[in-house]
């Protein structure tokens, strides 16, 4: 018997705290696959890896990715990435993993900040327009008229603003080198996914500069909908606001 | 050696370069902006080889120290008051992922912008908290240019022995004074994963699973986290034990001990001078670490027969009086001067004072 399929190397075998129907496995295993992938094409060297997640759902990364790993302070990851990846150099790849309550919200200077210093960062953003961890408070990326426990008669734009499209507004930055928005609510758009890690992941190691691929993701729990009707939902609300696509890449322009 | 007359913040940074400082990560504010100024051009040269990087805040900053000093790098930061108060979140993440790293706070005066002069009003915030949780920091308060120096010289070796942050609070004439300073030859400091099998030095699955870099302060779980701080206090208890420092000056036969530290102590020791020319016997205890505070050094000296009573004298309006009061423990009456908004006790007024209190007012 030939094994034609394993979990990959960078992934724990510690359980996943996450709820039922949460997309953060499917992107903690496509980040983990491109790296292993990475490694085996002889673009970042096996053990030259090292990850922060700050507070959030993710916040337990550590646990998972069987790399070097920080927990970093909510919203901060990406100055404490700057201070890894400043001693550890070009040959090391260095990523955040952040949700949206922590980099569109608190983390917002630190986000841009590594953006307009060109980094040499990724970051992966995970963006499911709700605060999780915290049981489903409304964020800077809530849709208007979506219902939190903060926003219980729905998100006011009069009053609390429109949703932030973070990729487009980075994508301003003449720091940042490549930002592409993903999901991960269909197989077409996974794969899509890891390739723009994959690709971002690359860029980085040929120190091009700061790279962060936003992902489209679903809060099953905490929207109060199943997790297929989750996946619709994403598709019917929040891919529409937020686009996927390239909002910038340096090296095709 | 040759002393040469330097500026305090330079001569502070300057130490921390030869004592294996190579990443410095800071935001400017008065009075201390000449650090980073002056790491912006000498952690470039060819001899140094090292990084400076100016944050876009205080809170980005202590965050990058946390991010470089997980790799094992020495890393420094420096900020003024306010701005220490910004990276008191980041402190205590170091303190939480027990991270070895060199802290400046060269004190000005407050609270919330107050001014930009002299001041020792961070005595709290940096020996009783500061941020959040049960930690300490290894906190000197030099009285010198040439003092700061020297702990310099030793902080990182401290910081890693016991992986605790290292702090200095310097009230701002330490950092803008010229002094005369012997400025220690270069240490020669490397990265070691052996001695720091916690860092992020590089790990690949397969590898020793001990050896894994894990950053970290959160223990979610009530056992778990009760037993790192098991491990923080007990780390406490052998830094106390082991490291207070403190001076004594004109202790014996004293018949008061004025308690001090930083710049005020060094007008207490010309106050103490001049009380000894008119025949009156003042003592000084200066203690030095401030964290962790030499308790039994100010009680040997207070209990000594003949001593009538205590002066603490502060840039402020009385806060390491506190501990000076658990040290004394009611055996003698504790009297207080100070001044706050950043006007420096003159050596008139502790002498007169004293007087005072010698005639028993």
């Amino acid at each position: 018997m030939s094994v034609v399929f394993e979990r990959t190397k960078l992934l724990t075998d510690k359980t996943f705290h996450y709820c039922p129907g949460c997309n953060h496995g499917i992107i903690h295993r496509l980040v983990a696959e491109s790296i292993e992938e990475l490694e085996k094409e002889g673009v970042i060297e096996e053990g030259k890896v090292i990850g922060v997640a700050p507070v959030g759902c993710s916040v337990f990364a550590y646990d998972y990715f069987n790399c070097d790993m920080y927990e970093a302070a909510h919203g901060r990851a990406p100055a404490v990435a700057t201070g890894a990846k400043r001693v550890v150099g070009k040959d090391t790849l260095v990523f955040t993993y952040q949700g949206d309550g922590d980099l569109a919200s608190i983390g917002t200077a630190e986000i841009v900040h590594a953006a307009h210093r060109g980094e040499h960062i990724c970051t992966i953003f995970v963006n499911n327009a709700i605060y999780g961890m915290t049981g489903g408070q409304m964020a800077p990326t809530t849709l208007v008229g979506q219902k939190t426990t903060t926003s219980p008669k729905g998100r006011d734009e009069a009053w609390c603003g429109a949703p932030i499209r973070v990729a487009e507004m980075l994508s301003t930055i003449p720091g940042a080198y490549y930002i592409e928005r993903c999901a991960v609510n269909n197989n077409a758009n996974i794969m899509k996914t890891k390739k723009a890690i994959k690709k971002a992941f690359t860029y980085q190691m040929q120190g091009k500069g700061f790279c962060l691929i936003e992902v489209l993701s679903t809060c099953p729990t905490n929207w109060g909908l199943s997790p297929i009707e989750a996946m619709k939902w994403l598709e019917e609300n929040m891919i529409p606001y937020y686009p996927l696509g390239v909002k910038k890449d340096k090296e095709a322009e | 050696m040759a002393k040469t007359l330097m500026k305090g913040s330079e001569a502070i940074a300057e130490a921390a370069i030869r004592a294996g400082a190579r990443y410095f990560f800071g935001y400017p504010i008065t009075p201390q902006t000449e650090i980073p100024e002056y790491m912006s051009a000498r952690m470039f040269d060819p001899d140094v080889n090292g990084c400076f990087l100016q944050a876009e805040s205080e809170v980005a900053a202590i965050n990058m120290i946390y991010g470089a000093a997980g790799t094992g790098a020495r890393a420094i930061t420096s900020s003024s008051s306010p701005g220490i108060s910004l990276k008191q979140e980041g402190i205590s993440y170091c303190a939480g992922a027990m991270l070895p790293c060199v802290i400046l706070n060269v004190m000005r005066g407050g609270p919330g912008l107050g001014n930009i002069q002299a001041s020792q009003g961070d005595y709290f915030q940096a020996v009783k908290g500061g941020g959040n949780g049960d930690y300490h920091l290894l906190t000197y308060a030099p009285s010198s240019v040439q003092e700061a120096v020297d702990i310099m010289m030793f902080a990182y070796d401290k910081a890693e022995q016991y992986r605790i942050p290292v702090l200095f609070i310097a009230d701002g004439i330490i950092a803008q004074m010229m002094e005369p300073v012997e400025m220690p030859e270069m240490v020669d400091f490397k990265i070691d994963p052996e001695k720091k099998p916690w860092a992020c030095t590089g790990w690949k699955p397969g590898d020793d699973p001990e050896k894994r870099g894990v950053i970290n302060s959160i223990y979610i779980d009530t056992e778990s986290l009760s037993e790192h701080n098991a491990v923080l206090q007990a780390m406490y208890a052998e830094v106390t034990k082991n490291e207070q420092m403190w001076e004594n000056y004109n202790c014996e036969g004293a018949e008061y001990i004025i308690t001090a530290f930083g710049t005020v102590a060094r007008i207490a020791k010309s106050a103490i001078d001049q009380l000894k020319a008119e025949g009156i016997n003042v003592g000084l205890v200066r203690p030095i670490t401030v964290w962790p505070f030499p308790y039994k050094a100010v009680a040997d000296a207070v209990n000594a027969d003949g001593v009538k009573a205590v002066l603490d004298v502060e840039l402020n309006e009385g806060q390491m009086i506190e501990d000076v009061k658990i040290a004394v423990n009611g055996a003698k009456p504790i009297d207080f001067f100070g001044h706050c908004g950043s006007q420096m006790p003159t050596t008139d007024e502790i002498v007169a004072k004293i007087k005072s209190m010698k005639e028993g007012k």
